[in-house]
């Protein structure tokens, strides 16, 4: 057995001392292992970063030039006395759950993650480990999403809908994960596809990394509501309802998010669809993923960490909350954060 | 019931008024008939009484979804609605079964009469029949909290698109006294017997806020004025011998305020004034007393005589919509305020029953004048009426304007931060504010509205980096940031830490340009306090 723990918590993230690396940091230091490429994980100002290909593909294009190495899943990398390996997170592509092995104790670090399988990134995969260190952004009883096919059959009539009575359809999703498995999900049928800028770049980045997505178009000046009647177009949360979202008229407005299950974050938002649809795993998908790695230890980082927390003891493991500077899903414009 | 949460859904996925009247309108046409009664019914507040408290259907909720008495606590403090709670947690349907609103009510309404095993048992049984929104709505009519979100007028005119009944009409018709078993939908909407009910008020014609300078208005010799009291607007009906009381929210207030059954003996027939009750103290020339003491009367649906004779209350009359019997809605202002006026010279002053007494002015910058000295005389500012005006149905922009006298303020700091609940589930929006006493902040109030969803968003992100202590759900704060408070009122309350209480309380803006050093201090608010009144 490793002499300290594996993992342990500080004020710049998840540190490993065998190996003198750190996970998804918040501020700089020299080596970062990041698990995907959302803004709260991937951070700029690393010294040198690990990650999967597509991940890191996405950092290059929101960080700009960095240095890094890339790491196929389920392939061992000796760091000092450290072993890592990615696995699948299931939470966006290219998103990690990050096993570290000391010495013949493993830990595992979830970033974000779901257990159910979106159609588009590589499916969750549950890593048997001695302590796991789980988000919990979903983490009460009262949120549970609904199947897949279910989700695409009711973006589709919302669509089709719209179409019919002459609307165009504004889909907010966030740029990179949300949006793609959306468009993965639509039948191009319908009628065209448009994509906000900051949509269509992620877009591309995952195509030219082997993702197979329907055709898209960019919105610019002369592609709007006129020019292509009925379409539905994929855009930023922080889209909806903004000036940009005013050239395709009178459109109808739907939201993607996991807060869309609560009635009053619906009326808030106040946009004419809510979508329950999310990149994390809901009540099931979090007690499964933890049942499923075998982990005595379990530490709950950013979400409704105190109920969790308490229900994973009751439950008999050894549960403990780490502060961290994660953020979960946004439900408001990006920027905000949510409370815990 | 698939139907009626079908509708539900509709109402909740527009934001579109349009949207809205065209579902509840399609509803009103296809919907059963004693469906559309019940619908009418629940969207004028006539609810189903609570047929099980809240407590136990949580309890049996948590049972059913297997789940920790706590865990349900913590989800409910999420939601912020036990129906959502109950809704959410438990598992899908097992015995899917397609019944009528009518059905769903009637059995709720039988729930009342069943020992309490019976009861779990048909609750239990209901959940297991009814999935999503039809669920959270069995849930809402059982807790008797039924609400949907649908204005008076938006169902009025929807109902006006069905039946093709104008809207003014279709509205009187749906006041008063009827139940869901008093009335059918075709006795209440389509043939509205006008001598059926002698107790029906009238729709209350509502007044928008000034927002800009009187003298947008045009002539003053064109305009009355008279105080804006701070009392509860209401109505009082006597038609047939019977007397009737009804506040704003159509709710029948008669027994709560006894002393003004006398107006029943002294006023003629067929007679309907609209006014505000008043707690009032008739010694002296009379004076209107603090709302705060109104307060005490309101929701005791039986009085003690010491509260009688402490709290006595009279109806402060503003205008006549019924005169011999007939409805006089439709004739000038002028001439309704008149008949008004002899009406209350023929009543002894001992009735409780007053004038509210027109201000003279002869231009506008008088009545400003005038409205300043608002809070000396009681009240909250000024009504200014059109005097051709006739006695309109709702809120109509024009004829009746309430011009309040501006809030008081004061510069306090955020010491304090709770999570929202319900709409504002996962953002810090609840705050509490502190003023300076010598080197201490002394808390003073709590406040949630008045700032915009972006605002909420960044000082949550603040709360989250700025938490000193946790206390539960709420947080300590560094004490650094400074908002301006507005509020309507400002009493003493040796309940209070601070000693003084504020009245409807919100924040006003965020001051970021001001340090905490430089808000204000306690004794500033306490000087407010002697100031006002």
């Amino acid at each position: 057995m490793a002499q300290g723990p594996v993992l342990c918590f500080t004020d710049r993230g998840i540190h490993c001392p065998a190996g003198d690396f750190h996970i998804d940091p918040w501020r700089p230091v020299d080596r970062a292992i990041v698990t995907h490429a959302h803004s709260d994980h991937a951070r700029a100002g690393m010294g040198h970063y690990l990650a999967t290909p597509r991940t890191l593909a996405a950092m290059r294009h929101r960080l700009g030039p960095i240095r890094a190495q890339a790491l196929e899943f389920g392939v061992p990398l000796r760091i000092g006395g450290a072993t890592v390996s990615l696995h699948p997170a299931g939470h966006v592509p290219g998103s990690a759950q990050v096993r570290v092995e000391v010495a013949g104790e493993v830990w595992a670090a979830s970033g974000d993650y779901k257990t159910v399988p979106d159609g588009l990134s590589e499916p969750f995969e549950p890593v048997r480990c001695h302590a796991f260190i789980s988000e919990c952004t979903f983490g009460l009883p009262v949120f549970r999403w609904r199947p897949e096919a279910e989700i695409r059959a009711e973006v589709n009539r919302w669509w089709a809908q719209n179409a019919a009575g002459g609307r165009a359809s504004v889909l907010g999703a966030y740029s990179l994960g949300k949006a793609q498995r959306l468009l993965a999900g639509l039948d191009p049928g319908i009628g065209p596809i448009l994509t906000h800028g900051a949509v269509e770049e992620m877009t591309a980045i995952l195509r030219a990394g082997g993702l197979a997505l329907p055709p898209t178009l960019r919105v610019v000046p002369g592609v709007d509501g006129r020019s292509h009647p009925g379409a539905l177009v994929l855009a930023p949360p922080s889209a909806l309802g903004s000036p940009w979202a005013r050239r395709f008229g009178a459109a109808s407005e739907g939201f993607a998010s996991g807060w869309m299950r609560l009635r009053g974050i619906r009326r808030r938002r106040s946009v004419d669809r809510g979508f329950v649809i999310s990149d994390h795993a809901d009540w099931d998908g979090l007690n499964l993923a933890i049942r499923e790695t075998g982990a005595e230890r379990v530490f709950v980082t950013h979400g409704y960490t105190a109920p969790f927390r308490r229900w994973l003891a009751e439950q008999g493991y050894d549960a403990a909350i780490a502060a961290t500077d994660w953020q979960g899903e946004e439900s408001e414009a990006p920027g905000a954060e949510a409370a815990e | 019931m698939k139907r009626f949460a079908a509708l539900f859904l509709a109402l909740e996925s527009t934001t579109r008024t349009s949207e809205k009247t065209a579902a509840l309108a399609a509803y009103f046409r296809e919907a059963p008939e004693q469906d559309r009664l019940w619908t009418i019914a629940l969207l004028s507040g006539r609810r189903p009484k609570r047929a099980v408290t809240a407590s136990r259907l949580a309890e049996w909720a948590a049972e059913a979804a297997g789940l920790p008495g706590w865990l349900f606590e913590e989800s409910y403090a999420v939601t912020g609605d036990l129906a959502e709670t109950i809704a959410l947690i438990l598992p899908p349907p097992r015995a899917p079964e397609p019944a009528t609103l009518t059905g769903w009510i009637t059995r709720i309404r039988g729930l009342a009469l069943l020992p309490e095993p019976e009861r779990r048992g048909a609750v239990l049984a209901a959940w297991a029949a009814l999935d999503g929104a039809e669920r959270f709505l069995f849930n809402k009519l059982i807790t008797g909290g039924f609400r949907m979100g649908v204005a008076q007028g938006l169902m009025t005119r929807a109902l006006a698109q069905a039946t093709g009944i104008a809207e003014p009409e279709l509205a009187l018709r749906l006041m008063g006294d009827w139940t869901p078993d008093s009335t059918t939908f075709s006795a209440l909407v389509l043939t509205g017997d006008p001598g059926a009910d002698l107790t029906r008020p009238y729709p209350f014609c509502l007044a928008h806020a000034l927002e800009q300078q009187p003298e947008a208005l045009g002539a003053p010799s064109d305009w009355a004025a008279d105080w804006k009291w701070d009392g509860i607007r209401g109505q009082a009906v006597l038609r047939g011998g019977r007397f009737s009381l009804w506040s704003r929210g159509e709710e029948l207030v008669t027994d709560r305020f006894p002393e003004l059954a006398e107006l029943g003996d002294r006023l003629p027939g067929g007679t309907v004034i609209d006014g505000e009750i008043l707690a009032f103290s008739v010694e002296g020339g009379g004076a209107p007393l603090p709302f705060a003491a109104l307060q005490r009367r309101i929701g005791r649906k039986t009085v003690s005589r010491k509260l009688l004779a402490e709290v006595p209350v009279i109806l402060m009359a503003y205008d006549l919509l019924e005169e011999g019997g007939r409805d006089v809605r439709a004739e000038p202002l002028a001439a309704r305020l008149a008949a008004l006026r002899r009406l209350v010279e023929g009543m002894p002053a001992s009735a409780p029953l007053r004038l509210s007494a027109p201000l003279a002015f002869a231009d506008w910058a008088e009545l400003t004048a005038l409205r300043a000295g608002a809070a000396a005389a009681g009240a909250e500012g000024v009504m200014i009426k059109r005097l051709a005006s006739a006695y309109h149905v709702g809120r109509r922009r024009g004829d009746w304007w309430k011009w309040k006298l501006d809030p008081m303020t004061f510069d306090a700091v955020m010491v304090y931060a709770q999570a929202g609940h319900g709409r504002r589930a996962n953002l810090y929006t609840d705050f509490t504010f502190a003023l300076w006493q010598g080197d201490a902040l002394v808390p003073v109030t709590k406040a949630y509205s008045g700032l915009t969803d972006s605002e909420f968003a960044e000082i949550s992100a603040w709360v989250r980096r700025n938490t000193l202590e946790r206390f539960g759900p709420v947080r300590r704060v560094a004490p650094d940031l400074v908002f301006e408070i507005a509020f309507e009122g400002i009493r003493e309350s040796p309940r209070h830490k601070s000693g003084i209480a504020l009245r409807f309380p919100r924040m006003l803006r965020w001051r970021r340009d001001k340090p905490a050093s430089e808000a204000d201090t306690l004794e500033a608010a306490q000087a407010l306090l002697k100031a006002r009144r």
